[in-house]
């Protein structure tokens, strides 16, 4: 009966009986729009996540990917209005590299200079947003100036439902990238020489040398991976909100190392799953969506989501107690 | 290399105090020498010593949490909370052209406690998170500082809290003997810091836990308690940055001053601090808080964008850590 003592048993839990006293407390939760709606916000934060799962197994941690994401969706948009290119493949590669390329100096300060990558990742975070509002602009690329592909692209549904009075809902088909994502990297974790690396080098650092495992390709995969992954949600993000904001995604880390951190993924490294992060994403983004339907004042969404980081980094940290020192 | 090795010997054999000097100086003089009418005038200098007490406490606080290997993310949370629960006070029990003047001290003075108990407490809920649940410090105070932002935001459901009392103000933008109140408050704050971490028990445990935990363990430092009450003096710093920034402003806002914290902490590890633990200086850092405030004012007179200056902070950062790095490997 092990599988109650897993981590991702345990939120799963506490997921469904949030659920239920949500749904108690207002029965519009269960309705399918407001559903679909849920999958739908979990959508561009969820692949950041995923990022984010593999720096922290690695024991290391990333502030700057929401930088990088912004980065990312800011240049290509004004790339694409540039250049009036229709496509919907070649912006998502440009964004993804752009993500990387930023990533990578992520890495080479880590596993080159050896500065702890909290500071790293705040320097590189400052700088990115630094360049992009005084360099690139500051101001908004609104709707009627949007690719249209991207737009259409991003609005494609897997099922749509027309209400009696004429109103639409339906289920973004984003879910089915953010799903293949995901698949790839829990295959990428479990079963490939790089993914059993980080969990290693998360261990126990030296162990991991000694072993013989590629610490500096562990590292650039780690922190490359995750500024991709945020180039990508980047971009996905503007074209499911219809218009490229430079300044989006401000104070964005704390909630998805919060949702990683909450799926029980151990910020010492060496543990988490992309189940567990893919519950804890989907926990966080409830929370504040719900907060609403259940009559509560949003100014009191951010005192919801601080209590929440700091109940569940109790419990890890509980769990983790044989590991201190 | 020359110059550098002179003055390294000059400061004390320290190292990083030496660089730290040295930087600051090239950076004065690049900044005088790209617009020295501008730069050099005394009104320049009077604007900086207004402006930097805040960061500076903010930065000093940073580098407490980071002498045990902590961090405090949540400064800022604590510095608008404490401006805002003393300007709500202050809502409740003045009355204009009602209340004398005497009063008014009264309450000010009540005010200025309110908030630093403000600080005093939630540095309490920090050290109880780190030290005794053994939270880490990042999460801790990245959690905490939702909470305090939280409970600004509900208290003054979003607008600015202003019309602060005159006495008020004159903390943030006073003259005693022709120097500004804040700088003079910062200067007491920095020396009394200073004393606690060089001369007292707390100082000394902390930088013993920041350097081996385990052996501090071992030799049977108080570990837990040490950490508690450095988050608590993180605070009352974050607190007392809070009245200076509400002072100056004559208002109190939920989400003033968010960019403070990256500078913090950009200042506390170029001053010194190992943020690893065991090291840091106030002199370390406060030198850090005018070399940066002398290139951030240099460039806004020069009319760059303030984006631009963040992002030349952010460089200046990675620029100082890698060179730091690249002498500990040759040495």
């Amino acid at each position: 009966m092990r599988i109650f003592y897993r981590s991702e048993t345990v939120i799963a839990a506490v997921l469904l009986l949030a659920m239920i006293l949500i749904g108690l407390v207002n029965p519009a939760f269960w309705q399918l729009d407001n559903l679909f709606g849920l999958v739908r916000s979990n959508v561009v934060i969820g692949i950041m996540a995923l990022g984010v799962l593999m720096v922290l197994i690695s024991g290391g941690i990333d502030v700057s990917f929401p930088a990088f994401a912004v980065a990312a969706m800011y240049l290509t948009i004004r790339a694409m209005v540039a250049l009036g290119y229709e496509g919907v493949l070649l912006p998502f590669v440009m964004a993804t590299l752009i993500g990387l390329a930023l990533g990578a100096v992520n890495a080479v300060f880590v596993h080159y200079v050896r500065v702890i990558p909290l500071i790293v990742t705040l320097g590189t975070g400052a700088m990115v947003r630094g360049f992009l509002l005084g360099m690139v602009g500051a101001s908004q690329i609104n709707i009627d100036r949007m690719p249209k592909p991207l737009i259409t692209f991003a609005r494609s549904e897997l099922v749509g439902i027309q209400n009696g009075d004429g109103t639409h809902y339906g289920l973004t088909a984003m879910v089915v990238l953010y799903g293949a994502l995901a698949l790839a990297v829990h295959l990428v974790l479990r079963h490939t020489l790089v993914g059993r690396s980080i969990y290693a080098l998360g261990g126990d650092r030296e162990a991991a040398r000694r072993v013989g495992f590629d610490l500096r390709w562990t590292t650039f995969f780690v922190y490359g991976a995750a500024g991709a992954l945020a180039g990508f949600a980047g971009l996905l993000h503007s074209g499911m909100i219809w218009l490229a904001n430079p300044r989006d995604f401000a104070g964005l880390e704390l909630d998805v190392i919060a949702a990683v951190v909450l799926g029980g993924a151990s910020i010492f490294g060496g543990r988490g799953s992309v189940l567990g992060t893919l519950f804890g994403v989907f926990m966080l983004v409830m929370v504040n969506n719900s907060l609403i339907i259940m009559k509560i004042d949003t100014t009191w969404q951010r005192v919801a989501v601080g209590a929440i980081v700091i109940i569940a980094t109790a419990t890890t940290a509980w769990r983790d107690r044989k590991r201190r020192i | 290399m020359k110059l550098g090795s002179d003055l390294r010997n000059l400061v004390n054999r320290d190292d990083n105090l030496g660089q730290l000097v040295l930087i600051t100086i090239l950076v004065f003089a690049l900044m005088a020498g790209l617009n020295p009418e501008k730069f050099l005038r005394p009104y320049n200098f009077e604007s900086i010593s207004y402006v930097f007490p805040e960061l500076g406490l903010l930065s000093i606080a940073v580098m407490i949490a980071m002498l045990t290997g902590g961090i405090d993310l949540s400064i800022i949370g604590i510095a608008n909370l404490s401006g805002i629960l003393a300007g709500t006070f202050f809502h409740r029990v003045i009355e204009a052209h009602v209340t004398p003047d005497g009063t008014v001290l009264a309450y000010v003075a009540a005010g200025v406690v309110i908030a630093l108990l403000t600080g005093l407490a939630a540095g309490l809920l920090n050290g109880v998170l780190i030290a005794r649940l053994h939270v880490t410090p990042i999460l801790a105070t990245m959690g905490t500082a939702q909470i305090f932002t939280g409970l600004s935001l509900v208290l003054t459901g979003g607008p600015a809290i202003v019309g602060f009392p005159a006495y008020w103000s004159f903390v943030g933008n006073g003259k005693i003997l022709g120097l500004a109140v804040p700088f003079l408050l910062f200067l007491a704050a920095a020396v009394a810091v200073a004393f606690v971490l060089s001369r007292t028990m707390l100082g000394i445990n902390l930088m013993l836990i920041g350097t081996n935990a385990k052996a501090a363990l071992f030799a049977g430092l108080r570990r837990e308690r040490m950490i508690l009450y450095s988050y608590m003096l993180s605070g009352l710093l974050a607190s007392l940055a809070g009245i200076i920034l509400s002072g100056r402003t004559n208002a109190a806002k939920s989400d003033y001053g968010t960019s403070y914290l990256l500078q913090a902490v950009l200042i506390a590890v170029l001053g010194g601090t190992n943020p690893s633990g065991g090291r840091g200086t106030v002199l370390g850092v406060s030198i850090a808080v005018l070399a940066l405030m002398f290139l951030s004012s240099g460039f806004q007179l020069m009319r760059f964008s303030n984006f631009l200056v963040d992002f030349i902070w952010g460089a200046f950062l990675l620029l100082v850590i890698a060179l730091n790095a690249y002498r500990n490997r040759t040495r």
